[in-house]
């Protein structure tokens, strides 16, 4: 920026170099506190989430199966749990990515703009919906039907665990919606930036309005569109409350029948009486959760850097 | 759109099942949030009326109403835009403003960006370990967390609408001797506004829909504060908005009640995209002058 000083024939120099020094000395430290922010919270999440690993063992809670934390001789394996938020959040993601980028498909390409002016408020709409909700809808009316669905699949199999509708179906069919309003927004302005010189020559090479589509425009805004699915993996992975009640309530391994806890719910689900060791395990799930979550920050800033490079 | 291809004649199976597959999943996307709004205003709509708006709840008396919950909302959203509106704005106004490019910028970009992507789960462990240390389960607490998350919202659109003000506006107020703070205050402040206001709301709507960071931070109280005083005092002490009375009235399988709050939130949260819609409609105005 140019020379700081002020060319001001009225007032006092002196204050108001005085009042540039301290209104940019206020704004460094607002820009400062994001970093802060987030120094601060990585800094707790690893001093909270790793004394239990060293009393418990590594080995003991990452790969432990057994989740007994009030147990006379408690356990506290988190392996499932783990495992169960892998497989919930891959599956919620392939039906949710695919659906949301052939809908964002449809509001930039298929659409007239006048329905797309609808659907696309929509849409944004569906982002803003409170997660609890989302939640809400689950249990009351997806339950209900996944219970009828595991009535009549599971009526000859005595040794099935009946869990009322609330497994691991339910919580990914709820994640999959919940992701589908960022995989659209996120793609729609990554088809839009696509110049439109390789569609009108796609176009103009004969190819039909769908070849375009497949073979040019998703292509050529894939980097976008693949920030678009790790930003939904993202959502997926984090979301807590909507899933809490759909998901059941015990930790089993991650089939699609089972009652399961996901990171964020096996959190949520005992935090509120949780003390000493088990809280101090909650912590550690809340850690292995942060360190998820980072890796696919970071993976999402170098697609996007990608993209700026390219 | 039509007739764009010479080949059109020619029906082509594959693209014709491609096109169908698009027009399923939008029809999906669209019917999805259609049959969610009217599910919950249909479910809820009974179960919504004055005394329940207007009542503190008291399982004593078996009566249930919401309005210490509403309040609570009311509380943490003013309270939280106190903290996280100046500086979400004053850090826009760094980076945009005053910032060279560099590590330190780039730094902080990097954190914004960050902030954004941590789920709220863990705002709320983070808040309950640092803040509710300090203050324990109350209001402060969950404002305080909540001002950390909704700090990037803020922060991003001031930025956008900032970068959106022309160069001219600057090197004119400064070519005519005002100060920069001057500039900022007087010039690019008032221009930027529209942008700001997005932001706020958007954090607005985020903090009446946010539900895992409050838990273990303002926590579940749902009592009106008394008097003055009171509303001083609550400040100090937990609170439970009316996205957690949801959550715990669903817990306890009380779904006219859970319907009911639900109705009010979703009401809520489409006045607030709507007040977006036109602020942002007024943005895309002064660009266009």
């Amino acid at each position: 920026m140019a020379e700081k000083q002020s060319f001001s024939i009225k007032g006092n120099r002196k204050n108001k170099a005085l009042v540039e020094h301290v209104a940019e000395a206020v704004f460094t430290v607002c820009a400062l506190l994001a970093v802060v922010a987030v120094a601060s919270i990585t800094v707790y999440m690893i001093i909270n989430g790793t004394p239990a690993l060293f009393k418990v063992g590594i080995k003991e809670i990452l790969f432990g199966t057994v989740w007994q934390p009030a147990a006379k001789d408690p356990s506290f394996g988190i392996l499932y749990v783990i495992l169960t938020s892998i497989v919930g959040t891959t599956a919620a993601v392939l039906i949710g990515a695919p659906v949301g980028i052939l809908t964002a498909v449809f509001i930039e390409e298929i659409a007239s703009p006048r329905l797309a002016a609808i659907v696309k408020p929509a849409v944004e709409l569906l982002a803003g919906i409170p997660s609890v909700i989302y939640g809400l809808l689950g249990i009351y009316l997806l339950n209900p039907m996944m219970y009828k669905l595991e009535i009549a699949l599971f009526a000859d199999a005595p040794d099935h665990q009946f869990t009322g509708g609330a497994n691991l179906i339910s919580a990914v069919i709820v994640l999959a919606v919940m992701i589908l309003p960022t995989v659209i927004n996120v793609t729609v302005s990554a088809l839009h930036a696509v110049p439109k010189q390789q569609k009108a020559a796609s176009l103009a090479m004969g190819a039909t309005r769908i070849q375009t589509i497949f073979k040019v425009l998703l292509p050529s805004a894939r980097s976008g569109i693949a920030a678009a699915v790790v930003l939904g993996t993202g959502r997926a992975i984090g979301e807590a409350m909507a899933i809490t009640l759909v998901s059941g309530s015990s930790v089993n391994m991650p089939l699609p029948f089972n009652s399961v806890r996901f990171l964020t719910t096996a959190i949520v689900a005992e935090m509120g009486y949780a003390a000493g060791l088990h809280r101090q395990v909650l912590f550690t799930i809340g850690l292995v959760l942060f360190v998820f979550i980072m890796f696919i920050n970071i993976s999402l800033t170098k697609i996007l850097k990608g993209r700026e490079d390219s | 759109m039509e007739h764009a291809s010479i080949m059109n004649k020619k029906r082509r199976v594959s693209d014709q099942l491609l096109e169908a597959l698009i027009y399923l999943c939008a029809f999906l996307a669209v019917g999805l949030l259609l049959g969610i709004i009217g599910y919950v205003f249909w479910r809820g709509f009974r179960t919504v009326n004055w005394s329940f708006l207007v009542t503190e709840q008291s399982p004593t008396k078996g009566i249930m109403g919401i309005a210490g919950n509403i309040v609570n909302t009311l509380y943490i959203v003013v309270l939280t835009l106190l903290a996280a509106t100046p500086i979400g704005v004053g850090g826009a106004i760094y980076l945009n403003e005053y910032a060279k490019p560099g590590k330190f910028v780039s730094l902080v970009q990097f954190t914004i960006e960050t902030l954004t992507g941590i789920p709220s789960i863990i705002f709320g462990l983070f808040g309950n370990v640092f803040f509710g240390k300090i203050f324990g389960y109350s209001m402060l607490t969950g404002a305080l967390t909540l001002t950390i998350m909704v700090l990037p919202l803020i922060a991003r659109n001031t930025q956008e609408a900032l970068r959106t003000v022309p160069d001219s506006y600057r090197s004119g107020a400064l070519g005519i001797g005002a100060t920069k703070w001057y500039m900022i205050r007087t010039i690019l402040l008032p221009s930027a506004m529209p942008g700001i206001l997005t932001g706020v709301i958007l954090a607005i709507g985020r903090i009446v829909g946010e539900s895992a960071a409050l838990l273990f931070t303002a926590g579940s109280g749902y009592y009106l504060p008394k008097g003055g005083m009171g509303l001083f005092r609550k400040l100090f002490e937990s609170g439970g908005t009316m996205t957690i009375e949801l959550y715990l009235q669903m817990a306890k399988g009380k779904y006219d009640v859970a319907f009911g709050i639900a109705c009010v939130l979703l009401a809520l949260v489409l006045l607030l995209n709507l007040l977006t819609k036109y602020l942002a409609g007024r943005l895309n105005v002064e660009n266009r002058k």
